[in-house]
């Protein structure tokens, strides 16, 4: 009984508690998701944002990586999306697709924070979907050469040539100096990148007919693809897969291979885990190409930001989209992360100038192309890995695994060779 | 027919009476299971899709095609044999296992049998994914404390969870463990229901623990054991949580269950007629194992 009281005054302080709140609507809040460690990291940027802007307020939900997919697309479908978020780039074709996110042209023409042309190209395209950019790059991702330049040196080079065919020499100078048993370069024979990336620098866009069908028989293609092969069969690599190869570091370290494509986390990992004694050894390099180096691209990753349709506050998660998209506030979030920035301009960051190694990245970037920009992007990069895979290792040739490949990558594609030349003719008709 | 015809005014009215105290649960089960189950089947029928998601007009009739795309798919049957092996292996050890603490717990020589009931029952009703995790942790291939006991008896350490040869062994490990002290519970139950005197009549005439148990223990529990097997069969079938959490239905889909690729096409390639079409050819399989079992069981003389 005498407990009453008590009960009726915490109800009247809650009650007075929500009215305030809502009652003080100066302020705006906003959603902003966050993946992983970057959403740990966007909460301090976010007080900095709130200072400068008090009649906004940022309220950061970190997900993990892991469970990020599901989330998003269940709370899309569930209607409580979050205003603006992180997205990975491999990503925005199918949101766009579900239109969970919204275009962005129209406030990326009026001008601000966000340059388009500050921005790599590549890493841009990867946002833009049938004409209409969808994300603003946060943060980019590609694969660059990783070698140890002690044995490059021993075998006579002091540079990573910029050619496949000297390339390829400079692998065989690695196989004769390298002790046997070992590789000259170490290519993960479960990885759809390698071969894609191989078949890109061939002038390969993988997918043909407005990405309705696979492009892999192509001569492009087959051409990057049997050089990617002729590796194997050469002895510069073994096949082995990410799975068969127990300690990387360890094996780097241990010169069991010289060279490792990879992205730019293993500049943070190299410099951590390789022992103290080899880090005057290790160096990076932009991937060599079919006709020299401008012909050497590489897969355009990384994150963007993006807007959700279903926004309450788009002016406020504009603003804020903005901040974190300006060079000071990138140059401060790679040296929070390690994540390189997707502007040109906030690569003038001293930190970055100062690294020969982040340098091959910064060349890279004007070198990325965005691979297949479709929902069944995923799908289609399995089924490469299966068969890439598969002719590595010599269960099937590489002519009948890339045809085995553009059958399967058909029928994935069924439904969107349905929707396009059903759009075509609509659009035909309407002229 | 003529029974019903012939039911008294009163009888009638009860009918009504009850007709209305099932309404609120059979309204439930039909918004909650009826009409999803009946939209599942439709979908089946159809390709929609992440396109059909954003706009369902392009969602098209696709008459059985699903159904073949589903039976013609290599992973399919890879994952049905995995769910084969789980239910096999799975299914009689835990009944075994539970039988076991059953019988144990039962016995009146145990001490503190309220205690080890609820121990033996904690598992059931811990959540799944912390479980998970420590097992993860107990399956280790390096820390594992699993390894260290085998290495006391001079057994190598063994890659649990990465070796696809092992996977599922390991799977089945967690989800016995897990599980037993429900059908354990099931099976004490039946034990109290047989009547002392049968024992009693058995000891005078000088039956031993062995022929107690197969003479009087396992017939009277037949219905238990009918109903144990039943509900860990259908449970087995759908098995879902313990590979998705512990290894994502790898190493090399050695662990990828039928559940587990209808969550796969349903929501992570958003192919939700192929999905669907897979939860009505498990549906089938389970019902088929479901007569078959009766069958057998109605065959046997009681």
């Amino acid at each position: 009984m005498s407990a009453k009281p008590v009960w009726v005054a915490l109800l009247a302080l809650l009650l007075a508690g929500c009215a305030s709140g809502s009652r003080d609507s100066n302020v705006t809040t906003i959603r902003f998701w966050g993946m992983g460690r970057e959403g740990e990291v966007v909460e301090e940027l976010a007080r900095d944002f709130e200072r400068d802007n008090p009649d906004v307020k940022v309220l950061v939900q970190q997900i993990p990586w892991s469970a990020a997919h599901e989330k998003f697309l269940t709370a899309h479908v569930g209607g409580s999306s979050p205003d603006v978020s992180q997205l990975g780039n491999t990503w925005i074709a199918e949101f766009a697709a579900l239109r969970a996110i919204a275009p962005l042209d129209e406030r990326v023409a009026a001008g601000g924070d966000v340059e388009r042309d500050d921005y790599f190209d590549g890493i841009w395209d990867t946002n833009v979907v049938d004409g209409i950019t969808y994300g603003v790059p946060w943060y980019v991702d590609t694969r660059v050469l990783f070698y140890r330049s002690d044995l490059l040196a021993a075998a006579g080079y002091d540079s990573v040539p910029g050619t496949w065919e000297g390339f390829r020499a400079a692998l065989a100078a690695l196989k004769r100096t390298m002790p046997a048993g070992s590789d000259a370069i170490f290519l993960p024979a479960n990885e759809w990148t390698q071969p894609a990336i191989f078949g890109a620098q061939a002038g390969s866009a993988l997918l043909a007919d407005h990405d309705t069908k696979g492009a892999f028989s192509a001569p492009e293609f087959r051409k990057g693809f049997d050089f990617y092969l002729s590796l194997f069969k050469d002895g510069y690599a073994s096949p082995m897969g990410n799975q068969e190869m127990s300690n990387l570091y360890q094996e780097f370290a241990r010169g069991s291979f010289a060279m490792y494509i990879t992205g730019p986390w293993n500049l943070g990992e190299f410099r951590n885990r390789l022992p103290d004694s080899l880090q005057n050894s290790w160096a990076t390099a932009p991937l060599p190409g079919p006709d020299g180096p401008e012909s050497g691209v590489s897969t355009a990753g990384g994150s963007s930001l993006v807007m959700f349709r279903a926004a309450k506050h788009p002016e406020a998660a504009w603003r804020f989209l903005s901040y974190l998209s300006r060079p000071d506030v990138q140059a401060r979030f790679f040296h929070l992360t390690g994540s390189l920035p997707a502007r040109r301009s906030a690569w003038g960051d001293s930190a970055l100038v100062a690294d020969p190694r982040a340098h091959a990245f910064r060349v890279q970037l004007e070198r990325v192309r965005p691979l297949a920009k479709i929902p069944e992007a995923e799908q289609i990069s399995i089924r490469l890995q299966e068969r890439a895979e598969a002719a590595i290792r010599g269960a099937q040739t590489s002519e009948q695994a890339l045809a085995q490949l553009d059958r399967e990558v058909d029928q994935i594609l069924e439904k969107r060779r349905w929707l396009v030349s059903r759009a075509l003719a609509t659009t035909g008709s309407g002229k | 027919m003529s029974a019903t015809r012939a039911l008294p005014e009163g009888a009638r009215r009860e009918a009504r009476a009850a007709l209305w105290f099932l309404a609120p649960a059979l309204g439930l089960i039909t918004v909650f299971f009826v009409l999803p189950v009946l939209a599942g089947l439709v979908l089946s029928f159809t390709d929609f899709d992440i396109y059909a998601i954003a706009d369902p007009s392009t969602a098209r009739a696709v008459g059985f095609e699903n159904y073949r795309a589903v039976l013609a798919n290599p992973l399919f049957w890879k994952a049905l044999g995995n769910t084969f092996y789980f239910v096999l292996v799975a299914g009689p050890l835990s009944v075994a296992v539970s039988l076991g603490a059953a019988l144990l717990v039962h016995a009146r020589s145990t001490r503190l049998r309220g205690l080890f009931r609820t121990i033996y029952f904690v598992p059931v009703v811990t959540t799944l994914v912390a479980v998970a995790i420590v097992f993860r942790y107990l399956e280790h291939p390096k820390y594992g404390l699993v390894n260290y006991a085998l290495g006391l008896i001079g057994i190598p350490p063994v890659d649990w969870l990465g070796d696809p040869t092992f996977a599922m062994p390991a799977i089945v490990l967690l989800a016995v463990w897990k599980n037993f002290g429900y059908n354990m519970l099931i099976f004490v139950a039946g034990l109290s229901n047989i009547p002392e005197e049968q024992y009693e009549a058995a000891r005078l005439d000088g039956a031993s623990w062995w022929e107690q148990f197969r003479n009087i223990t396992l017939p009277n529990l037949m219905p238990t054991f009918l109903f144990v097997i039943l509900i860990t069969m259908l449970g087995n079938f759908q098995i879902f949580a313990e590979p998705y959490v512990m290894t994502q239905g790898g190493p090399l889909r050695a662990t990828t269950t039928v559940v587990l690729l209808m969550y796969e096409e349903g929501f992570r390639w958003w192919r939700m007629g192929v999905a669907s079409a897979i939860a009505f050819v498990l549906f089938v399989i389970m019902l088929a194992g479901t007569l078959i079992q009766l069958r057998l069981t109605k065959e046997r003389p009681a």
